[in-house]
Parts: structure tokens; C-alpha cells; sequence
């Protein structure tokens, strides 16, 4: 099969027999349906012989039998490789999104949700209408085709040469076009994801745009793609335009043919005019497939495209994944952690953002990472549950490289708070328990009370079945914030991780929540990231992060009394008027 | 959002006299294409019927007689019609797509800039995906429509019409006899529609609901994997993937059914012609000719309809994304824009609220009998607990949303009595939630405004501190930002934003939260920095750290929808009311220094 196609042999493999099946019943139905012409020849050379009328009946009958034995079998066709090709459209989306699911955050990052969404929605289709339609009209038309020139062949092979002449042309003509349409194809492709992930970002990003009145701007920008799209498509249609006629003349043309070598050899008493209606019908039949031809090789040519836009992502390396010395007995999590001479960087072209980082965390303590804006504190947190990999050094858990840890065992431990809040357009209470398989109401109140959204819902007219906007885009910033923090509670995890979790959420609640979460993280280690000192005061341990690597730690009095960087971010964030007490 | 999800569902006819009237208004503009595409038509449509006709001609006049000559004027004139046709479809197929495609972006561009004007109530509603659709796929599916379905029915109405006139004009009662059978194909044809329109609407909703699953949950995906979701959300996805195959799969059937149906009234309409009309040549009324024609008649006619249900089925989807399409368009969610605005010259800057009443869903008010005002230039906080509705005062001040009781005014007027764009240019936001487009860092600064320089670029982005990390990145300003700024630390992107604000360079400038995820050095920097900045212009902050907004010139509670306090910072703490007790809250440590 050609190229990138040839990537779905597996899925054919899976569905051989009945794809065998439907192949016969193609034939079958073929079979019945060029007998109709030879009956017409023969009723039409009867009745220049001028015989009774009774003859006649009976092929009218074999018409009709022919027509009706070539029909059930055309029903059985569609039942198996239509429904085949659903198939597989079925098993392909469902690898595409196992596929997808195991890709690291790396890949999210760099690629827009439009271009994956357009991978998933029309470039499976279009390899769908490959696998059904396509498929079907090719072996119905190359069939037909052979079996069509068969009869012709018997029938008068001189007349039959004749009218197959302009076929060579037709191949190469054909073959000259598609080469081209394919590359005009993926260009109008390309332009159509652009024109989505433009619009999607415009939409996501309204209010931004409302707020700065450039929607005029906007517009303007949308307009400049949209006809770009049009140009790009009218420049394939130019070519794609000539398909039809194409067909139409060269089938034409063989027509043509058969009146005018077959008239002389009727002429000359060498034929039936029967033959020459045959022969028209035949030729009629064939010029149906041949333009089905020219739309499936369209098909085709999108089809290849597209599967080669999707190979690129199925060849998408895990990166993060179990690898075979993983530790399969291990289950369970003390919560211990251990970072040694960690350095890590997102691209080789990027800067260093940790720099042999060496730290301990104790199970059961509480620690904090501080440090400024870009410094790189959630790329540091990020390396525990496995968002990325290490590029130097390793982290340990309980002792073991995190790697050798079964993926899953790791991250069902780790109960982690992202600094940017993602909430599903689902019930509060499911997003709640979304990382759990339970979804009893008690733990979701347990949940709740501790990060004091209890008293928030209990306002909510639906309470905790309101059903969140996308991203939870109708709760206020700091209602979403703790109901993320509360998803990651209600996981029971050995290792909490709270990345800046209480920038939206003020002061006295967030008194309150730190308060609960004390008792509830007794025994478990935790780990906080904040830029407030009233956040990290009273951890265990502070890291001070500067330029990538730890420059000071301790407990709050005692980088209070080093009188460095932490004291000096202490003293900043009192207020003025303190100051001058103070002083 | 259910009354938004039934929007999927939405079937259309495959005719709907209303939709399409209001689809033929695109087509106006192009009414010289559609002139030339339809005079092409009924020549091309003339060609085809045209060579059976002559065909019957050499056979019965030239063949049957011996006259070879004749036959090779024949031969010549069917081959001038063939090119003549081969010629014609091409312009025709070029010209009528030409229309399509211009028509469908006249179309897209409409209901983007639509969408543009629409209130955040919808947007709060409703998905981006959804949106999303409307102007790509369902758009696309016009393109369809437009570029092979209307002008492919033109065409087949003209070759039927033809095909009628040349076989009446050879043999009447034979065309009777032909045509017999079709009393039985619009039955047939009206079950099959009938049938297929139930399975279209399943098919439509299931992939809707497939759709929006994958959109978010691509979005989401670092939450499904740090859960460990996975298997779940396989689980999940399989089902719906399920159900839109088990959908596709029914609508198989009526498809393998009708195909061979309509196959075989072919046959039979052929086997009544041999039968009659054989019978008519035996008694010689019609000559063998003629039969050969009226067989390639047949096989002429039934084409289309055997496309038919091909052609049905682009109408049908068409006309349900039209309807779709429409309905965004007729989706009158605006907020109010007055009929006579009040032009804004000089905004000074003062703003008072008086008795506001809001509330996002009716009946759950999120603000309650609120009351400030704001004199020129001053710089003002608001605080108070999360959900207290502080984003929401914010909200209603720039119009996203209207109020529902009370007034409130800019400069003394009313603020429902300016276009609210013109209002907007006037106040700049950092928004609470962060969002960066796909670009560089100097387009997310300026927004595309050529009127922002370069240097007013790199100068907010000085004041707010980000130069330093901007100019750390390989390409400085002209980095590549990813969609939703997703290489870049939260704190930066809450920096671009900002930058964005004072670049702008409003008469009002109002910060939600503006450097929550920002450290305290940085924060410092930018106060200061903006400190100049802000002599002349009103401010409006909105802050947890009350380090932040000491100095402000006024302080407002906020507590559950209601103003509770307002006042300086001595005054507030003199209360001894909310304000005073966060104050404790965040500062009690610090008393502890002092005591020491
Ligand atoms: N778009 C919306 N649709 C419906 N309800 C909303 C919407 N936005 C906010 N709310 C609700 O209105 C109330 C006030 O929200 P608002 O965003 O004004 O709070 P806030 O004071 O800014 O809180 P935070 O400090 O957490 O940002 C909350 O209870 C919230 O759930
Ligand atoms: N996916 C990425 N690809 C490339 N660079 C990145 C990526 N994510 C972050 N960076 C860069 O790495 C550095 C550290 O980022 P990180 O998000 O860890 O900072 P942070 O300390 O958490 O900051 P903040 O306080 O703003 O959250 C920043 O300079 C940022 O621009
Ligand atoms: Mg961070
Ligand atoms: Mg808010």
C-alpha cells in the first residue's frame, strides 16, 4: 500500500475475514451485474431477427433476476466493509487517544489544541473514507474493470482494442495530476488547522480581547486566513477540476470509437448491432467507476496525507514512561524524598534552570520552596511525580530513583496542586473526586471543610452538583483554586504538593485552610510553594531558590537571624508602618 | 448548557424553505458567477442527453443503412459535443466552487465578527469547541453545499428535463412505460430520508459529545495524568467512541438498502423497455434505434438519482449546519449598546457606583445594594475574602456584564450610555485569570495595536520587571509563546499581562490580582515603578497582600456580594472591623518582631 497507508495493515489484519468476505461479495455482485448488457445484446439481436416475443420475456426475467442477485449481494458489501471501515476508524481513535494519554507534558506544551483536535477529528475520517468507501469502490471498480474487458474481449477483441485505446492516456494523465493535487492538499490542510487554532484562541481568550477592544484587529487577522484558505483551495481546484472531464472525454472518446469502428463493422456485416449496445452499456459502466476512480484517488491522496500527519504523532516517543528495571513490587510510599545533583534544562537551546540541586525532605515534614518569579520552583516540583525527567542527577523516593518507580504507583501517592487551575465542565463533586474511585458525599465534605469551600457552596443554589463552566470559568479565582486543592486531598495522598495553591485565596482563609490541613498532614510529607511569607513561615524547612540553585535553608527564625535573601523578602513584605516602628 | 448541547442535535429538513432563502442572500453578491454557472449548465446538460440522440441517428440512419460517410459526420459532431462538454464542466466546476468558496467566507468572517461582539454570558456558557465548530466545520459543510450540491441538483434538473423532451419526442407511450416505475422510487425515496434522518441526528450528537470530550480533556490532560487517570478516561473515552461507531453503524443499513433498491427499479425499468418496446419493433412502430436510445436514456436518468441519496445527505448536513449557524448568528447576546452613545472626551476618571444589584444568573445575587464612588485620579482597593465579588465589581464597571438594579456612572454620566468599546479603550485590565495567545512576546504585549511602538513595548515591560527575563530568551522579544503562554512561568505570564496594561497607557487602570503569582521583590519594583505612572489616572486594585494597597487613597470591604467597609488604612484599622482582623491575620507574626 502506498506510503503512510501502509500503517494500517494491522488494522486490516484484525478484520481479514470478514474484509475477504466483503471482496467476495464484490465479485459476486460484479459477476450478476455485467450479465445485464450481455442480455440486452441478446435481446436487441433477437429482435432483429424478429422471433416472437416470448424469448424476449424471458431475458426481460434475466434482467431483472441478474439485477436483483447482483443487488443483495451490493446490500451484503456495504454490511461488511462500510462497517469494517467504522471499525477501524474505531480502533484508530481509540490508539490515537491511548496513544495520546501517555505523551508527556512536553508535547501539550508544544502543540496547540487545535492541531491535535483537527488529528483527531479529520484526519481519522479522512482515513476512514480510505478504508471504506475508498477501498470498496477500487476493488468494485477494478473487478468490474477486468471483468467488463473480459467480455468485451469475447465478444469482438478488434472493436474491444479500439474502444480501450485511450485508456494508456487516461492512466498517465491521471497519475500527472494527483502527483500535484497532493502537494496543493496539504497545503489547504495546514491552513485549515490554522484557521481553527486561531479561532480557538481567540475564543479562549475574549475576554483579554474585549478588554483591550481589539476585536477589530481580530477580524482583520481571521479575514487575512479565511482567504488564504480560499486562494489555497481554488489553487486545487484548478487542477481537481479536471478530473471530471477528463473522464468524461477519454470515456467519450471510447464510445465514440465503438460507433464509429463498430458501425463499419456492422456495416460490413461483421457485427451485431446487438454488440454495440452491449458494448455502450458496457463502456457506461465502466465511465461510473472510472470517475468513482478519480474520487478515490482524491480520497486516497487525503487519506495518505493525513496518516502521515498522524504517524508523526504515533512515533511521538512516551519519554516518560515504566521502564524495565521499574520496581514492580513496590506499592506503597513513605513519602521520603531526596534530590541529588538534580540539573535540568527544557530544550538544549534553553539556559540551565536547576543547577546540581542537592536537597532532603523527611517523610512527614513540611517544607517550603521560595524563590523569585521564573526561578524555577515548579520545574523543580514538577521532577518528583514524573511531569518531566531529570536531565542530570537523580531524584529519590524513599531511597529508589523516582524512574524505577512504576508510574503509577508514583503519582497515586503524590497528591499534586498545578499553579494554573484546570477544572472539567462537570458537578463540583466530581471534579472533587476526580483522582478517586470514591465518590461518597463524606469525603467530599471532609475535603471541603478543609480547604473552606464548604461555606462557598452551601451559596450555590445547586450546591455541589453546579455544574462548572469550561475550566470552571463560573467560579470566582479563589473558589477554583480550592476546589483543585481539594481534588488532591481527597486522593489521601503520601506527599501533598502545593504549587502557589493559595495566590487567589486571601489571607484569613487562608489561615484557615493551613490550619486543617496541619491535621490532615500529620504523617504525610508535604511540600508548599508560595511567594507569602505568612505561607511558608511555619514549615519545617525553607529552601530559598535563586538562579537555579538552593541558596539558603532553614526554618523561618533561622533565615530570619541569617539576615540574607529571606530575611530581606521578610522585611519587604511587612508593611511601612511596621517598618518605621521598627526602626 | 443543556439548551446549548441540543444544538448538536439539531436536524434540519434537507429542504427547508427558510434557511435556504436566507443562504440565497449569501449568493446575491455573486449573482453574475451563478448567471454564467447556470447558462453553463443547461448547455452541459443539453451535451449529454444530446449523444444517445445522435446516436440513435447513426444507427438507424447510417449503420442500418450502410452509409458510412454519414457515420463519420455523425462521428465528427459527437466528438465536437464531447469536447465541447469536457470544456464546459471544467469552467463550470471551477466557477461554481469559485462561489462556494467566496461565499463561505463571506459567511465565516460574518459570524466570527459575530462572535466577536457577543457578551462573555455566552462564552460563559458555552464551550469553546462549540464555538469553534460553528465557524470551521459547520462552515466547511456549507462549502459543500454550495460548490457541488446545488449546482450538481441545477445540473441534474436541466439533464431530466432534456432527457424528458428527447425521449418524448421519439416515443411517448415508450416514455410512459420507462417513467412507470417512478411513483414507486419517491416512495422509496421518501421512507430512505425518512429513516436516514433519525440516524443523522444520533451520529451528529454522538460525535458532538466525542468531540468535546477529546477538546478538554487535551486540555486537561496534565490533571488526568497526575491522577493517574488514565485507564479511567480510556474507559470513558471508548464508550463514546463506541457510541458514535454503534450510530454510524445503523445508518449503514438504510445506505445498503436503498442503494441496491433504486439498482433494481433500474433493471426493471430497462427490462419494461426491452419487453414494450421490443414489442414495438417487432411490429416495427419504433425503429431498433430508437430502443438503444431510450436504454441509454435510462441508465442517463437513473444517475442522479441514484446520487440522490449522495446529494441528500450533503443537504442534510449542510442544512443543519446552517441552521446551527444561523442560530449563533440570531444569538442576540449582547450587552446593551445605547442608540444615541455619549461621546467620551477627557475621561477624568471618576466613578461612582450607587445602589448596584448584580447577579450573573438571575435571582442569585453575587453583588448586593453596593455604593462608592471614586474621585479623579485616586487610587483605590478592594479586598475581601475569595467569591466576596470583587472580580464581579470589575466585571460590571467595563460592561462585560450589565447590572441589574441601580446606576452606575463615569464622569457623571451613566456608563450604559457609551459604546462600551469607547468606554474600554479608556480603562486597561490585568485579568485575574492570565491568558497569553500563540505568538511572540512582543505581540502579546501590544495585541497586534500598531500604535504601540517598540520602545513603549520595552519600556512596560521594563516597569513591570519582565525585561530582565525577556531579554534572557533566545530571541527576546521575539520569543515564540506557545498557546495559553505555555513555556513560560506562571509569574511571567501574569508580568506579560501586565506589561500589556501599562502599554496601552489607559486613563484608568485596574489590576485584579495583577502580581499574585508574582514575588514580593519584583511586586515591590512595579508599585514603585507605577507609582509615577499612576499621578493623574484613577486605579483600581484588587489584592490579598495587603502590603500591596496600603497606600491606597481608599480601601473597600467587600464581604459576601456587600460593601462592609471603606475608608484609608488608619481609618479602617481604627474600626477595628474586617479590615482589621485580615490585617492581624497576615501581620501577627511581624507584631511579634515588634514586641521582641
Ligand atoms: N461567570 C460567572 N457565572 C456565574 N457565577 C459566577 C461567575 N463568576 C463568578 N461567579 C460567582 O460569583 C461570586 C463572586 O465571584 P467573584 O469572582 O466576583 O469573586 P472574587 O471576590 O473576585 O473572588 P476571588 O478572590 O476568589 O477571585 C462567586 O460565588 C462566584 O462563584
Ligand atoms: N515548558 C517550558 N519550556 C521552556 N521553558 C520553560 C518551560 N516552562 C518553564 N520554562 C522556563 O523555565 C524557567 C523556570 O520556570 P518555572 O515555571 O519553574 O518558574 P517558577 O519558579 O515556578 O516561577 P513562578 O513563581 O512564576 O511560578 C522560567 O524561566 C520559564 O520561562
Ligand atoms: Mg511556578
Ligand atoms: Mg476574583
Amino acid at each position: 500500500m502506498i506510503g503512510s497507508l501502509s500503517n494500517l495493515n494491522k488494522y486490516f489484519a484484525r478484520y481479514k475475514s470478514r474484509l475477504i468476505l466483503g471482496i467476495t461479495f464484490i465479485l459476486l455482485s460484479n459477476i450478476g451485474q455485467v450479465y445485464i448488457p450481455l442480455f440486452l445484446k441478446e435481446s436487441i439481436d433477437t429482435l432483429q431477427k424478429n422471433i416472437s416475443t416470448g424469448i424476449i420475456q424471458k431475458y426481460v426475467l434475466l434482467i431483472v433476476a441478474a439485477s436483483l442477485f447482483s443487488g443483495i449481494f451490493r446490500f451484503m458489501i456495504r454490511q461488511t466493509i462500510i462497517v469494517i471501515s467504522r471499525e477501524v476508524e474505531y480502533d484508530l481513535r481509540q490508539d490515537f487517544w491511548a496513544h495520546i494519554q501517555r505523551l508527556p507534558l512536553r508535547f501539550f506544551q508544544n502543540n496547540s489544541t487545535g492541531n491535535i483536535m483537527a488529528h483527531a477529528t479529520n484526519d481519522i475520517s479522512n482515513v476512514r473514507m480510505f478504508v471504506g468507501p475508498a477501498v470498496m469502490y477500487s476493488i468494485d471498480t477494478g473487478t468490474k474493470f477486468l471483468i467488463i474487458i473480459v467480455i468485451m474481449f469475447s465478444l469482438n477483441s478488434s472493436l474491444s482494442l479500439y474502444a480501450l485505446l485511450p485508456l494508456p492516456l487516461l492512466s498517465f494523465l491521471v497519475y500527472k495530476v494527483i502527483k500535484k493535487v497532493h502537494i496543493k492538499y496539504t497545503r489547504i490542510q495546514e491552513k485549515f488547522s490554522d484557521l481553527t487554532t486561531s479561532a480557538q484562541e481567540n475564543f479562549a481568550g475574549i475576554r483579554v480581547i474585549k478588554s483591550y477592544v481589539c476585536e477589530d484587529y481580530e477580524i482583520k487577522k481571521f479575514s487575512k486566513e479565511s482567504d488564504e484558505y480560499l486562494k489555497r483551495n481554488m489553487d486545487l481546484v484548478k487542477l481537481q477540476a479536471l478530473f471530471q472531464p477528463i473522464f468524461y472525454l477519454i470515456a467519450g472518446i471510447s464510445g465514440i470509437i465503438v460507433i464509429w469502428k463498430g458501425g463499419k463493422m456492422v456495416i460490413d456485416g461483421e457485427l451485431s448491432i446487438g454488440v454495440i449496445t452491449a458494448f455502450i452499456a458496457y463502456l457506461a459502466m465502466l465511465i461510473w467507476p472510472m470517475i468513482a476512480f478519480g474520487w478515490v484517488a482524491n480520497i486516497v491522496q487525503q487519506a495518505e496525507s493525513s496518516m502521515k500527519r498522524l504517524m508523526k504523532i504515533f512515533i511521538e516517543p512516551y519519554d516518560i514512561s515504566d521502564n524495565e528495571e521499574a520496581n514492580n513490587t513496590l506499592f506503597e510510599i513513605k513519602g521520603e524524598i531526596e534530590f541529588k545533583n538534580v540539573s535540568f534544562r527544557y530544550r538544549d537551546d534553553l539556559p540551565w534552570v536547576l543547577k546540581e540541586i542537592n536537597l532532603k525532605i523527611a517523610q512527614g515534614e513540611t517544607v517550603a520552596f521560595i524563590g523569585n518569579t521564573g526561578v524555577g520552583k515548579t520545574t523543580l516540583i514538577n521532577l518528583i511525580p514524573r511531569l518531566y525527567d531529570t536531565v542530570d542527577g537523580e531524584v529519590l523516593l524513599d531511597g529508589q530513583n523516582v524512574k524505577e518507580i512504576l508510574l503509577n504507583t508514583l503519582r497515586k501517592n503524590i497528591g499534586l496542586v498545578p499553579q494554573e487551575t484546570f477544572l472539567f465542565s462537570d458537578t463540583l463533586a466530581n471534579n472533587i473526586v476526580y483522582g478517586t474511585d470514591n465518590d461518597g458525599q463524606e469525603l467530599i465534605d471532609k475535603v471541603s471543610d478543609i480547604v473552606q469551600l464548604t461555606k462557598d457552596v452551601e451559596q450555590f443554589p445547586h450546591g455541589f452538583e453546579t455544574i462548572l463552566g469550561e475550566r470552571g470559568i463560573t467560579l470566582s479565582g479563589g473558589q477554583k483554586q480550592r476546589a483543585t486543592l481539594a481534588r488532591a486531598l481527597a486522593i489521601d495522598p503520601k506527599i501533598l504538593i502545593l504549587d502557589d495553591s493559595f495566590s487567589s485565596v486571601d489571607t484569613h482563609t487562608e489561615e484557615e485552610i493551613l490550619k486543617q490541613l496541619k491535621n490532615f498532614m500529620k504523617n504525610r510529607t508535604s511540600i508548599i510553594i508560595s511567594h507569602r511569607i505568612s505561607t511558608v513561615k511555619d514549615a519545617d524547612k525553607i529552601f530559598v531558590l535563586d538562579k537555579g540553585a538552593i541558596v539558603e535553608e532553614g526554618t523561618h527564625d533561622e533565615l530570619v537571624e541569617k539576615g540574607e535573601i529571606y530575611a530581606d523578602l521578610h522585611l519587604k513584605q511587612l508593611l511601612e508602618e511596621e517598618l518605621k516602628e521598627i526602626n | 448548557m443543556s439548551t446549548e448541547l441540543s444544538d448538536d442535535e439539531i436536524l434540519g429538513k434537507a429542504y427547508d424553505t427558510k434557511l435556504m432563502r436566507r443562504l440565497l442572500q449569501y449568493v446575491k453578491p455573486y449573482k453574475k458567477i451563478v448567471v454564467i454557472a447556470i447558462l453553463l449548465n443547461i448547455l452541459v446538460a443539453a451535451l449529454g442527453p444530446l449523444r444517445p440522440y445522435l446516436i440513435k441517428i447513426a444507427i438507424d440512419d447510417h449503420i442500418v443503412l450502410k452509409d458510412y460517410d454519414g457515420l463519420l459526420l455523425i462521428i465528427a459532431v459527437l466528438f465536437g459535443a464531447l469536447l465541447i462538454q469536457a470544456i464546459v464542466q471544467y469552467l463550470l466546476t471551477y466557477f461554481t466552487v469559485l462561489m462556494g468558496q467566496k461565499i463561505i467566507f463571506d459567511l465565516r468572517v460574518e459570524l466570527f465578527s459575530h462572535v466577536q461582539k457577543l457578551a462573555l454570558k455566552y462564552f460563559d456558557r458555552t464551550p469553546v469547541g462549540r464555538t469553534v465548530t460553528r465557524v470551521t466545520n459547520d462552515v466547511e459543510s456549507l462549502n459543500e453545499m454550495f460548490s457541488s450540491g446545488i449546482v450538481a441538483v441545477f445540473s441534474d434538473v436541466f439533464v431530466i428535463i432534456w432527457i424528458f423532451i428527447f425521449m418524448f419526442s421519439m416515443s411517448w407511450d415508450l416514455s410512459l412505460v420507462a417513467f412507470s416505475v417512478m411513483p414507486i422510487l419517491f416512495y422509496a425515496t421518501f421512507l430512505f430520508r425518512k429513516k436516514v434522518r433519525e440516524t443523522f441526528r444520533d451520529v451528529r450528537f454522538h460525535l458532538a459529545r466525542l468531540n468535546s470530550y477529546m477538546q478538554e480533556h487535551v486540555t486537561g490532560m496534565n490533571v488526568v495524568q497526575i491522577f493517574t487517570r488514565e485507564k479511567q478516561e480510556l474507559k470513558k473515552f471508548s464508550e463514546i467512541n463506541n457510541d458514535h461507531k454503534i450510530a454510524n453503524i445503523k445508518s449503514i443499513f438504510f445506505y445498503a438498502v436503498f442503494y441496491p433498491f433504486v439498482e433494481l427499479l433500474s433493471a426493471v425499468t430497462i427490462g419494461l423497455i426491452i419487453w414494450y418496446g421490443g414489442g414495438e419493433v417487432i411490429q416495427q412502430q419504433i425503429s431498433i434505434g430508437v430502443l438503444v436510445a431510450f436504454l441509454q436514456y435510462t441508465e442517463m436518468f437513473w444517475r442522479p438519482v441514484r446520487d440522490l441519496s449522495e446529494k441528500y445527505n450533503i443537504l442534510q448536513t449542510a442544512m443543519a449546519s446552517s441552521e446551527r449557524i444561523f442560530k449563533l448568528l440570531d444569538n442576540k447576546t449582547f450587552v446593551k449598546e445605547p442608540d444615541n452613545p455619549v461621546q467620551l472626551t477627557n475621561v477624568r476618571g471618576e466613578i461612582e457606583f450607587k445602589n448596584v444589584w448584580f447577579a450573573y444568573n438571575s435571582g442569585e445575587e453575587v453583588l448586593k445594594n453596593v455604593s462608592f464612588s471614586i474621585k479623579p485620579g485616586e487610587r483605590v482597593a478592594i479586598v475581601g475574602a475569595t467569591g466576596a465579588g470583587k472580580t464581579s465589581i470589575i466585571n460590571i464597571l467595563t460592561r462585560f456584564y450589565d447590572i441589574a438594579k441601580g446606576s452606575i456612572t463615569l464622569d457623571g454620566t451613566d456608563i450604559r450610555c457609551f459604546d462600551k468599546r469607547a468606554l474600554r479603550k479608556y480603562i486597561s485590565i490585568v485579568l485575574q485569570d492570565v491568558y497569553l495567545f500563540s505568538g511572540t512576546i512582543k505581540s502579546n504585549i501590544s495585541l497586534g495595536s500598531d500604535k504601540i511602538t517598540e520602545e513603549q513595548i520595552i519600556e512596560a515591560a521594563k516597569t513591570v520587571g519582565a525585561h530582565k527575563f525577556i531579554s534572557q530568551l533566545p530571541n527576546g522579544y521575539d520569543e515564540e509563546v506557545k498557546e495559553k503562554g505555555a513555556t513560560l512561568s506562571v509569574g511571567q505570564k501574569q508580568l506579560i499581562s501586565f506589561a500589556r496594561a501599562l502599554a496601552y497607557n489607559p486613563q484608568i487602570l485596574i489590576l485584579d490580582e495583577a502580581t499574585s503569582s508574582v514575588d514580593t521583590e519584583t511586586e515591590q519594583l512595579i508599585q514603585n515603578a507605577i507609582e509615577k505612572l499612576l499621578i493623574g489616572r484613577t486605579s483600581i486594585v484588587v489584592a490579598h497582600r495587603l502590603s500591596t494597597i496600603q497606600n491606597a487613597d481608599k480601601i473597600i470591604v467587600m464581604h459576601k456580594g456587600e460593601l462592609k467597609e471603606e475608608g484609608t488604612h488608619q481609618e479602617l484599622l481604627t474600626k477595628r472591623g474586617i479590615y482589621y482582623k485580615l490585617y492581624q491575620l497576615q501581620y501577627k507574626d511581624q507584631e511579634l518582631i515588634k514586641t521582641s
